[in-house]
Order: structure tokens, then sequence, then C-alpha cells
């Protein structure tokens, strides 16, 4: 307990004050109350200090206790309640689960939010990575182009899928244009069971691939150019040198983007539910939209947190399989 | 300040192409130099490039267009981008038939209120987290941490039910409060904090400073540039929410935020496109605003800490 001496000497050697802050215990922490009190001014410091920090942190910790971790932990609690949106509430036990499991729609859903992120997550990936690296430094007027790419990423989501609703309309844009180039109409996309889901992922493509374009590209900028000039020398092609010496530099980039990407299109919603309100039938209704119209629309507050467990559930499990998988394809240096 | 930009340094060579302008045009010099071919190559790439940008900003031009045709203009074959006339007037109808201008406002006050209160925590939080020594910090910023795995739509179900209990379905603090406290930024400003010299808190400390005026002389200052990236972040996700107003606002001429607006006037107005176009516009103004004016704090959000991703 002779630390007290090198500590008073923090105003001239920093570095020995961390360390020696570091190696005194924290009040409270374990070592004796009263030997706190015996010590001079630093001690009362860290004892001070120990205070602050629980203070400081306490306005944010008690707001997401309050409002995520309550509700989180009451959200599982409903889930195995029977709960409609007024009158009596009752204890059920797994009888939400199994109402969930032995609905036709619930799988349904499922399978077409399986599909959403099936079609979604590739071409995200593959657009974004492919434009990051077409937009090397050398592209002039580059920051326009990542601009006019960001610009519907940041826009409300529903106005974008206004507007795609327009393009898509018999007589919209697109069948209009089929119309007087090549004299076909386009098909009825919105209202089409083939063509619907085709066109709210087109839709969410467009409106969503800038976000992971800009990540791509900041990544790229920064590969070490030493790197790329010896795969150069090496006679590597630029399709080479990409693959061989860019791709696994960005590697780290791609694997958080891909799971950023896959977290959030399992949890589409606005582009189906403005574009086709989860039709034709149920062609596009996705497992947020039951989820909603189950406790929104039947008021089964119960059932739909039933429902968002599940979604909840599949979300972590993709992310473990993500995080184990990792390690085959992510370098990191 | 200085602290600060070496920090960011990654971000800021995105952002180079825009500041080095010149540089990156010398730099094309030597695929010129290298004679036609190359040249001509270079050429049609980038022509393609625009042709590519130019298509995907198609739906985004044809709505401005569409905003500004008479409603019997809209659906021609062929498609034309000009109507008869530039009908301006559309812009009006549009505030009249639905308060627009409300649904602005709420959205600016549901915003700015909740990114206050997230970017203040935030600091305090992100302080701790970062620079105090307290029992039991790890613990509780794990459990921060963990918070994020939960997506939003899982908790709108107990959330509702919570509002119904406080009285406050179909209110502005129910818009605002109960996602004031997502602990992204205290995760972010951590990140900050740790990289400011320990010398600063010393000295600050020497000068007879407490832990409370070492935060805000010393530390705030210096934060200044991550709370701006937090901050364009969080306005922009309330800005942009839909879900949550659709189940919470019952009240929409009074409570709606833009996007709550936009789909009520879709709803009542869908078959008037041109108003509906209008009305488009309206609502994505001021987040292309935004982000030409910011573009520099957004790209630094997102390449720092994969902010805002969709």
């Amino acid at each position: 307990m002779h630390e007290s001496a090198p500590r008073r000497s923090a105003a001239r050697k920093p570095t020995l004050a961390e360390a020696a802050v570091a190696t005194v215990p924290v009040a409270g922490a374990g070592g004796p109350a009263e030997a706190d009190g015996e010590r001079e001014g630093g001690g009362r410091e860290v004892g001070r200090r120990s205070w602050w920090g629980a203070a400081f942190a306490t306005p944010h910790s008690v707001g997401l206790a309050l409002f995520t971790v309550v509700p989180i932990l009451a959200s599982l609690v409903v889930s195995f309640m029977n709960w409609p949106m007024i009158g009596e509430r009752s204890w059920s036990g797994f009888a939400n689960y199994s109402k969930l499991f032995s609905d036709p729609i619930f799988w349904v859903v499922v399978r077409n939010t399986a599909l959403y992120v099936v079609l979604y997550v590739p071409l995200n990936l593959v657009v974004s990575l492919g434009l990051a690296a077409w937009l090397t430094p050398r592209i002039r007027h580059r920051h326009i182009f990542r601009v006019l790419f960001f610009i519907p990423t940041i826009t409300p989501l529903v106005a974008n899928a206004v507007v795609w609703r327009m393009l898509y309309q018999p007589d919209g844009l697109i069948d209009a244009t089929l119309q007087s180039t090549i004299g076909i109409s386009a098909p009825n996309f919105l209202a089409d069971q083939q063509w619907a889901m085709i066109a709210v992922v087109t839709m969410s493509v467009w409106a969503g691939f800038g976000y992971n374009m800009l990540i791509f590209s900041a990544a790229l900028d920064a590969v070490p150019e030493n790197q790329l000039e010896a795969a150069q020398l090496d006679g590597a092609n630029a399709w080479r040198t990409f693959w061989l010496v860019k791709f696994p530099a960005i590697s780290p980039s791609i694997f958080f983007a891909t799971m950023m990407t896959l977290i959030t299109s399992f949890q589409v919603f606005v582009q189906p539910f403005l574009l086709t309100k989860g039709g034709p039938g149920t062609a596009t209704e996705t497992l947020v939209q039951y989820i909603y119209n189950t406790g929104f629309q039947n008021q089964q507050l119960g059932l739909a947190s039933a429902g968002a467990w599940v979604l909840f559930v599949i979300i972590l499990g993709i992310t473990a399989v993500q995080f184990l998988g990792q390690k085959r394809w992510v370098h990191y240096e | 300040m200085s602290s600060s930009t070496r920090v960011f340094r990654p971000a800021e060579r995105v952002i180079g192409g825009h500041v080095g302008r010149h540089s990156a045009g010398k730099r094309v010099q030597p695929a010129q130099a290298a004679g036609l071919v190359p040249r001509v190559r270079h050429a049609i790439g980038y022509a393609i490039l625009c042709l590519i940008a130019l298509i995907f900003m198609a739906p985004l031009i044809y709505m401005v267009a569409t905003s500004l045709k008479p409603d019997a203009d809209v659906f021609t074959t062929p498609p034309t981008l000009w109507g008869s006339e530039l009908r301006w007037q559309n812009y009006a109808d549009v505030f009249s038939y639905q308060p627009f201008g409300r649904f602005i406002l709420n959205g600016i006050v549901v915003a700015a209120v909740g990114t206050a209160i997230n970017v203040s925590v935030a600091a305090f939080s992100g302080y701790a987290f970062s620079r105090l020594r307290w029992r039991g910090s790890s613990l509780v910023f794990m459990l921060f941490l963990a918070t994020l795995m939960i997506p939003q739509d899982v908790l709108v179900i107990p959330m509702y039910v919570m509002m119904q209990n406080l009285g406050w379905v179909d209110t502005f603090q129910a818009l605002i409060i109960p996602w004031a406290f997502t602990a992204l930024g205290a995760f972010l400003l951590r990140q900050f904090f740790l990289t400011v010299p320990q010398e600063l808190d010393d000295a600050a400390r020497v000068d007879g400073a407490g832990t409370v005026r070492t935060f805000f002389e010393v530390m705030v200052p210096l934060a200044r540039p991550t709370l701006a990236v937090l901050a364009v972040f969080t306005f922009i996700n309330y800005w942009n929410s839909f879900l949550w107003p659709l189940v919470i606002v019952n009240d929409v001429n009074a409570h709606a935020t833009i996007p709550l607006g936009l789909q009520a006037f879709f709803g009542q107005q869908g078959s008037e496109w041109s108003l509906v176009m209008a009305a488009s516009v309206i609502s994505m103004l001021p987040t292309v605003v935004i982000l030409v004016l910011l573009q520099k704090h957004l790209v630094r959000g997102i390449v720092t800490s994969g902010l805002g991703g969709r």
C-alpha cells in the first residue's frame, strides 16, 4: 500500500499515474474499506472517480433498461400469454407457439422472408462490391457517383417505395417504355404471383446497396498501395488482383456488411407493405408484416410476440453461424 | 480538433476524392499517356458508368418530372419527361390536401428532441465506459452491446403495451422516448474517448478541474465531430422511421411524421400520381439536403462505425 507516493507525481508522469491507478483496487471492489479512507488525496480521487463513473452511466443505463431490457423480457413473457389488445389476459403456456407453427400462413411468410433474403443479400453485395471496385480513385468525379448511389439509402424508404409503385404500374414508366420500344407490354409486376417478389427485391436493392458500396469503397481505398504494385509486377491482371489481393484485404468489411445486410433483410417490412400490401394473396407477405397484422390488425399481442421471438431467434442463429463461419474466409491483419 | 482528425484518417481519405479532385485528375494522366487504346477503353468505361448512374437515377428524375405534370399527362406511351405544362400548383395542392407542413414540423421536433437526448446520454456513458473507473463498468458495457443485437421489430409489441400503460399512445413522447436510449452512441463515443491522450485529463486535473468540469470543458469539445456524426444518423433514423409511428399514432393529422403522413396521403390520393410524386419529393427533400450538406460527416460515420445500415 505504498502506491500513494508515485501517484502524487501524477502531474509530471501521467503514464506512471495511469499504471498506478490500474493497479490500485477500485474502491469497494475488494480492498478493505478503511484502507481507502486512510489514503491521501489520490486514494480519495479513486473513490470519487468510481462514484462519478456510475453516475455518468446512469441516465443511459436507466433509459436502456426501461425501454429495451424490460420490453424484450416482457415480450418473452407476453409470448406465453393470451394477451388481446383489450380484455382479459391469461397464461397460456406454449399455446401461441403451437398455434403459430400450425398456421399455414406463418410458414408461407417464413418462406417468403427466406426467399427475399436469399435473393436480396447476394444481389446487394454483388452490386455494391462491383460498383465500389469500379469507382476507383482514378474515376473522375467519383464523389458525385458515390453521393448519387447513396441518395435512396438516406431518403425515407416509404417515399422510395411509393415512387417504384408508379414505375411498376401498368402503363407506368417500365411498361410504357417497353410498349413504345419493343412493342410488348410488361407484366403487371405487383399483381403477378411470379413477379411480385422480384419487383420487391429489385426496388430494395436499388434503395439499399449504396450503404454497403460506401463501406467497400472506403475499405478498398485503404488497401496498401505496395500490395497492389507487387501483384501487378507479378503480372496479375485487374481481375486476379481483385480476387487475390483486394478481396482478402477487405474481407473484414465484407463480413461486417454481409452480417448487417442479413440481419436487416430478415426484418423487411416497408417495401412489400407499400408496394404490394403483402400480395397478391400472400405472395410477398413477410414475417414482420405477419407480426404487425397479428398484433395490430387482429389484436393478438401474445401471438404476435411469439412471432417476434421466432424472428429474433432466427436472426441470432444466422449471426452465430456467420461468426463461426468467418474463420474460413475472413482475414484480419 | 487536430487529434480528432488524426483519428479519422481513413474516412478523410474517402472524402479525398472530393477534396483532392485535382490530384485524382493527375493520376489519370499515365493511363492517357499510355496510348490511344487504353484511352478509348477508359472513355467507354466511363460512358457506361454514366449510363448506369442515369438508369439508377431514373426513378428519382421521373418522380420530380411527374410531380410537375398535370394529372392527365402522367401515363403516356411513349413515356415523356415533361407534361404539357409545368404545374407547380401540384405542390400547393399537396399541402392543402394534407398538413404536410405539420408532418415536417412534427418530424423535426421528434427527431431533434430524440437526437438531443440520445447524444447527451451517450456522451456521458461513453465517457464513463472509457475514462472513468467504476465497479461493474465492463459488465454494464457488455449489456449495452448485447442490446444492439435486438431488432426493433421484436420490441414494438411490448413497447406498445408499455405505452398503453403509461397512457402515451398517440403522443409525441411515445414517438421520441422509446428509441432515445439506443446503445450505439455509447459504443461510438467510448471508441472516440479511448483515443484521447490521458495527458489531457491529467492536465485538466492539475488545473484543478474535477471530473464534471474536465468532461464539459475538455472532453465534450474534443468529441464534437463524433457527436455530430452520431447526431446526423440519429436524426435521420428518427426522420425515416415508419413501423413505430404506424403502430403508435392514431391521429395522423396531428402526430404523424413524414413517412406515415406520406403513406396516409398515398392511401387517400393514391390515384392522382402527380400529387403523390409531389408529396414524395417533399418527403425526400430534407434528407437529400442533409446528404449534400453533411456528406463528410455521413461518410465518416458509416466508415468508422457502420452507422445507419439498411
